[in-house]
């Protein structure tokens, strides 16, 4: 999906030079902001909503976010893919807060689209080397015993187009392909004890069941220890775009491997080498060889607010905000620095500290207009210290797309614009 | 208890202990809940569509290049372009042979992948993007077999099946190796990291701004820190 941005990037820079008197224009006219209340709302006047009635119960049968807030959207990018069916839309995480992302907030990436499975056509098939090859429809799924666990969901291309530099200008572009929401689900396990798996067994095939087909190979030992196979997300069934009715949970693992639509497991005693984990999420080094098999995701942490779609209006208090989550374990502690990575102060982790789920962290800073080089630095409780980028790159290169977790620069200049930046 | 029953539940211990930790869950603890219907060998054999690296999962049938070139115009090429180079933003499928150490590394079939199982069980599922699962066993053949040619990778006269499989050698086959992090990136545990003076003068060397890549737009009204 990213490969062809180092040629785009060309075109749409040169395409870009002529527009940039446009876009300086539209930045001007969003800093009004603060000056469009109404005063027949301020005290002491009455604002409209306190005198009349507003509408009643069961119009909202089914509630939406306040028509003030439709700003807060997936967006995307268009000059990254050819075809919106088989593309990417990002998490507005910059305007979110807390640890749970909304269901209809959540990163899409479809491969072939959103399928509509009807919940009465749905089954999961279960079959390979077991003793009893199964199918389970979704009512089975759900008589079963279930658990529920929130985890981070990241794509493995997450921030995939600033291995060369700094590219794209916000929060939502650069780190929005993650997502944390609390899963109800069956454990992997006990349904594979349903059909007893043979001893010599070592590797599942996933399979979704859209257009895509798309299917990995999954380790036994992660598929015994922690997947779920989900129906729920945040109390609700799964949204289409997250795999209606029912999708893979591998914990702490990148994204592609959490089939959606999922429709067949089969039991095997080798990988099977597919499209996505050779062609695709494979990690090209500079001498151009590439890790395969690079499942888990390593700790990684981004600020989301202040942000370049979200800047700072005005000196003075402000809380500095973001989002860190780990693949190997819990989230131990997120470092702030406030100029460029040359010292670093703890931040503050409020709400719920899940395994392999994401946290929230704080850091309260009286800003009196001096630029600022922000960025985090998220550890987890295996001791894993989220690296630089100028590190990740001295090791791997800038060609290998997927697994950037690299600190996050942010600028926030003396009129409180912020913007991504490349420190060295 | 008599002491040779306490021994005889050591030895069992034991034994349970030793085995597999599936093995012994499924022995042991593994409740069956009766939820779930048997898999029949005609819903199995309608859905079973993969092809692992061995050849297991292989369909009957063949193709030959020839035919594979018919397929590959009428369903391919309009993405894919006529010589697998893409007709525009669509994944290019041939040529980038000896780019993947370069600063522009072209990944297709001819360059990247390692096995030919993955282009037919890819295909198998996949392509015609927008009209998936629609080849015959035979087609299917016949297609993988071309776009193999197109990277120079099988002659003209060549016909893919069961039986000629293995005859096809890719040229990145040992282009791959398990992830390495825990060993390579050692240095990334580390559980004091520097809190001061970490790094000498720090200077802005990039900035997206300067690209604008991003998307405008305009209906956002951009707010302030919260
Ligand atoms: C409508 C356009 C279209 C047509 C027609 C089409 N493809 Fe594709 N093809 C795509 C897209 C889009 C992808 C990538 C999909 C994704 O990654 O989600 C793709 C991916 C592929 C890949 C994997 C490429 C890689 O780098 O891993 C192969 C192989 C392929 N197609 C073969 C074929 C063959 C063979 C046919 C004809 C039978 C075909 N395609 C027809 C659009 C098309």
């Amino acid at each position: 999906m990213t490969e062809r941005t180092d040629k785009t990037r060309a075109t749409r820079r040169r395409f870009l030079a002529g527009a940039a008197g446009v876009a300086a224009a539209g930045v001007t006219a969003a800093r009004a902001d603060n000056a469009k209340s109404l005063a027949k709302n301020l005290p002491p006047n009455v604002a409209d909503w306190s005198k009349s009635l507003g509408e009643g119960v069961g119009v909202r049968a089914y509630g939406t976010p306040s028509k003030f807030e439709k700003d807060v959207q997936r967006r995307t990018v268009g000059w990254l893919t050819a075809t919106p069916e088989s593309s990417v839309s990002f998490t507005p995480l910059h305007q979110l807060d807390g640890i749970i992302t909304p269901n209809g907030l959540c990163f899409e990436r479809h491969h072939g689209g959103i399928a509509e499975v009807d919940p009465n056509d749905y089954r999961l098939m279960l079959h390979g080397m077991v003793d009893k090859p199964l199918v389970f429809t979704l009512e089975d799924l759900k008589r079963l015993p279930r658990v529920n666990r929130v985890y981070f969901l990241e794509c493995a291309a997450n921030s995939g187009m600033e291995w060369r530099g700094a590219q794209l200008n916000g929060a939502q572009y650069t780190h929005g392909m993650v997502h944390c929401v609390q899963y109800t689900g069956v454990p992997l396990k006990l349904l594979l004890e349903q059909a007893g798996v043979k001893p010599n067994a070592k590797w599942l095939m996933v399979e979704g069941g859209d257009a895509a087909g798309m299917n990995r190979s999954l380790p036994l030992a992660k598929a015994l220890d922690d997947c779920l196979i989900a129906y729920r997300m945040n109390g609700e069934m799964l949204r289409p775009e997250q795999g209606y009715p029912v999708r893979l949970v591998v914990p702490g693992w990148e994204g592609n491997l959490w089939i959606k639509w999922l429709r067949r497991i089969k039991v095997g005693d080798q990988p099977w080498y597919t499209r996505e984990e050779t062609s695709k999420y494979t990690d090209l080094l500079e001498d151009g060889k590439a890790r395969q098999f690079t499942f888990v995701m390593d700790a990684k942490s981004v600020i989301t607010s202040p942000s370049p779609q979200m800047p700072v209006h005005g000196k003075g208090f402000m809380v500095i905000s973001g989002l860190a989550w780990s693949g190997r374990g819990k989230v131990s502690r997120v470092d702030v620095s406030l100029d460029g990575g040359r010292n670093w102060r703890t931040a503050k982790i409020d709400g719920p500290v899940f395994d392999k789920s994401c946290v929230r962290f704080y850091y309260e800073h009286e800003w009196t207009g001096e630029q600022l080089l922000l960025q985090s630095r998220a550890m987890d409780d295996s001791g894993y210290v989220q690296p630089s980028k100028d590190a990740l790159r001295k090791i791997r290169g800038v060609n290998s797309i997927y697994h950037n977790n690299g600190i996050q620069t942010w600028a926030v200049k003396s009129d409180g614009e912020v913007e991504n930046v490349e420190v060295g | 208890m008599s002491r040779s029953a306490k021994l005889a539940l050591g030895c069992a211990l034991l034994l349970s202990l030793a085995a597999p930790a599936f093995a012994q869950a499924k022995k042991e603890t593994a409740r069956q809940y009766g939820v779930g219907h048997a898999a029949t060998p005609a819903q199995i054999a309608g859905w079973d569509i993969d092809v692992r690296a061995d050849g297991q999962g292989l369909p009957p049938g063949k193709g030959s290049v020839k035919d594979g070139e018919k397929v590959y115009m009428d369903k391919c090429a309009a993405c894919h372009g006529e010589f697998g180079e893409s007709a525009g933003r669509w994944p290019q499928l041939a040529q980038g042979k000896g780019t993947l150490a370069s600063h522009d590394p072209v990944k297709t079939v001819g360059s990247y992948y390692a096995h030919v199982s993955t282009v037919f069980d890819y295909v198998r599922r996949a392509m015609p993007f927008g009209d998936s699962q629609s080849l015959s066993n035979d087609e299917l053949y016949a297609v993988v077999a071309y776009v193999l040619n197109l990277n120079d990778i099988v002659d003209d006269k060549f016909v893919l099946s069961k039986e000629t499989w293995t005859k096809v050698k890719m040229p990145n086959e040992g282009g791959f190796f398990d992830d390495d992090r825990e060993k390579t990136e050692k240095a990334f545990w580390n559980k004091n990291p520097c809190m001061k003076d970490c790094r000498g003068p720090v200077t802005i060397t990039g900035r997206a701004g300067s690209l604008d890549v991003t998307p405008e737009d305009e209906k956002s009204k951009r707010r302030g820190v919260e």
